[in-house]
């Protein structure tokens, strides 16, 4: 979470921006913004061990590609298929999980123009942004509900 | 060419036939319709998407997502059920246990338990617990911030002060029956900062009936609690439910006038379908179906979200023809049942953020992979 490591850099380095960070313990904000920030860089730690989840399958070629996500079921397959099925210059999407006791969800692109990799990526992106729509128009429509039903929380 | 908007209407309504469902899936792909550029762009989506909220308490959120495919519903709802991590009695230590309830069943009772504590400790200080390898200390990877520590001690007595021929064991005993708020939080290192006064973990119903005593029976046992998700075992779930439907749409296609108006509000649930006098002008109107039926009653669509779409109205014959039932596509009516440890509203804004760092997280494993 890029966004979040910034802004508490920034709350280390001033403490009067601390104020206008949302939610945080009030308390001891040098002790907290310092253990969050190691907890921070070990997640990212962690994050570099991360093993390879994604692979393409053998077989593939630059324009029509298999991937094979691990860890990953219906959730994730579905939704991308989605999205990677409305983009125009794909001609065939589709995602499988070959075995239920097996922890792998395999994605087949098919294009007409530009490669299935970069459809792949283009629909990952494509799904971030309508969470952060998504995510944007909830908050303001229950920030909006929850002033008129005199709801304080 | 714009498809118009009876046809916009049609691609987005579900059939509800008396005998079978029609026009099920989704057809706002590129290529779909000849000339029309169904390409996805986030300002399309952006001007396209909405959301209107019914109900907001805690335990309880319900609201619509609109102009959304249910691939992206469904993976949020998905999310929900099982992704989200909450906080469970994992480990259970049983030091003696001489009740009748086994101790495998008296374990599995006690990790089904909700809790709830400090929000800020919950979802901020407490991390992830990683399970020792085998032959390794079983607590080598316990610490404060990662397990939390409860007790429940209790011993059955007989009650000096019941009458001698009392019958109800719950008078002629002390603690013949264990619930939920006998259970003790005993707050380790830095808990004491998070979970203390009102911010205590406890359960989030103190009623639960853990087991049932008789005297000199007795509960003598610890537990720790870790972090989970509901992949993992459904007693993680945050919610108790989290489901959608999608709205339902009744058309009258033809008038319903008099007494069928009467039947036909009555297969629907209340508030469904309402009354209205034929006016004066309608039943002038040739060809309208309401001439010389002044001032007698019409069935009208009042709140069809009341809905449960039973398709009772598709059963009688004297509305064959006039009326037509479907489920709006692309309008999603979520309701979620949180189990306390966040807000139901809460819960689905985590959804959305969980959803978003798990694709954020895969494309650097795509670039990864090209590289």
């Amino acid at each position: 979470m890029p966004g979040r490591t910034k802004a508490q850099a920034d709350a280390s380095s001033q403490d009067a921006d601390m104020q206008d960070v949302p939610p945080s313990g009030q308390d001891e904000i040098n002790q907290d913004a310092e253990m969050r920030e190691n907890a921070e860089a070990e997640e990212e730690e962690e994050e570099e061990v991360e093993p390879q989840r994604v692979r393409i399958l053998p077989g593939s070629t630059d324009t029509a590609a298999s991937f094979e996500f691990t860890d990953e079921g219906h959730t994730l397959g579905n939704a991308l298929r989605y999205v990677i099925m409305k983009n125009p210059d794909v001609e065939f999407c589709a995602y499988s999980i070959p075995h239920p006791s097996e922890p792998k969800m395999n994605i087949r692109i098919q294009t007409y123009d530009g490669t299935a990799v970069n459809a792949l990526k283009k629909g990952l992106s494509d799904l971030q942004d309508v969470c952060d729509v998504v995510a944007e128009e909830f908050w303001t429509k229950r920030q909006q509900f929850n002033s008129e039903q005199g709801i304080d929380r | 060419m714009a498809p118009s908007a009876e046809e916009l209407l049609r691609r987005n309504t579900v059939g509800i036939n008396k005998e079978t469902v029609s026009n099920v899936a989704s057809t706002d792909f590129p290529g779909h319709f000849p000339g029309e550029d169904h390409a996805f762009s986030i300002e399309r989506f952006r001007s396209a998407f909405s959301v209107q909220f019914h109900r907001n308490e805690l335990n309880d959120a319900s609201f619509s997502l609109i102009g959304i495919d249910a691939s992206l519903a469904n993976a949020f709802r998905r999310i929900l059920i099982a992704e989200i991590p909450t906080l469970a009695i994992e480990d259970v230590y049983i030091e003696n246990n001489t009740s009748v309830i086994q101790d495998e069943v008296l374990a599995h009772r006690l990790g089904l338990i909700p809790f709830n504590g400090g929000r800020d400790g919950i979802h901020n200080f407490l991390k992830w617990y990683k399970k020792p390898e085998a032959g390794e200390d079983p607590y080598a990877n316990s610490f404060d911030w990662n397990t939390v520590r409860l007790e429940l001690n209790v011993t059955c007595t007989v009650n000096p002060d019941a009458a001698p021929n009392e019958n109800d064991p719950l008078k002629a005993y002390n603690h013949a029956h264990v619930y939920a708020k006998d259970i003790v939080f005993v707050p380790t290192g830095r808990q004491v900062e998070y979970f203390s006064g009102d911010n205590a973990i406890v359960p989030v119903n103190p009623d639960i009936l853990i087991a049932k005593l008789r005297p000199k029976q007795t509960i003598n046992l610890a537990m720790h609690m870790h972090k989970g998700i509901g992949a993992d075992h459904s007693k993680f779930s945050p919610v108790a439910t989290a489901s959608y439907r999608l709205l339902p749409l009744i058309h009258i296609t033809k008038p319903i006038i008099g007494p069928d108006a009467e039947k036909f509000q009555r297969c629907f649930p209340q508030g469904v379908i309402g009354l209205e006098k034929v006016t004066r002008e309608e039943a002038s109107k040739s060809g309208s179906g309401y001439e010389g039926h002044a001032g007698e009653f019409k069935a009208v669509v009042k709140d069809s979200m009341k809905d449960t779409v039973s398709r009772e109205a598709l059963r009688h014959p004297e509305f064959e023809g006039k009326v037509k039932l479907g489920r709006r596509r692309d309008h999603f009516i979520f309701s979620i049942e949180s189990t306390g440890q966040w807000d139901s509203d809460e819960l689905f804004l985590e959804a959305v953020k969980h959803l978003k760092l798990k694709c954020k997280k895969l494309e650097q494993q795509v670039i990864n992979m090209v590289q």
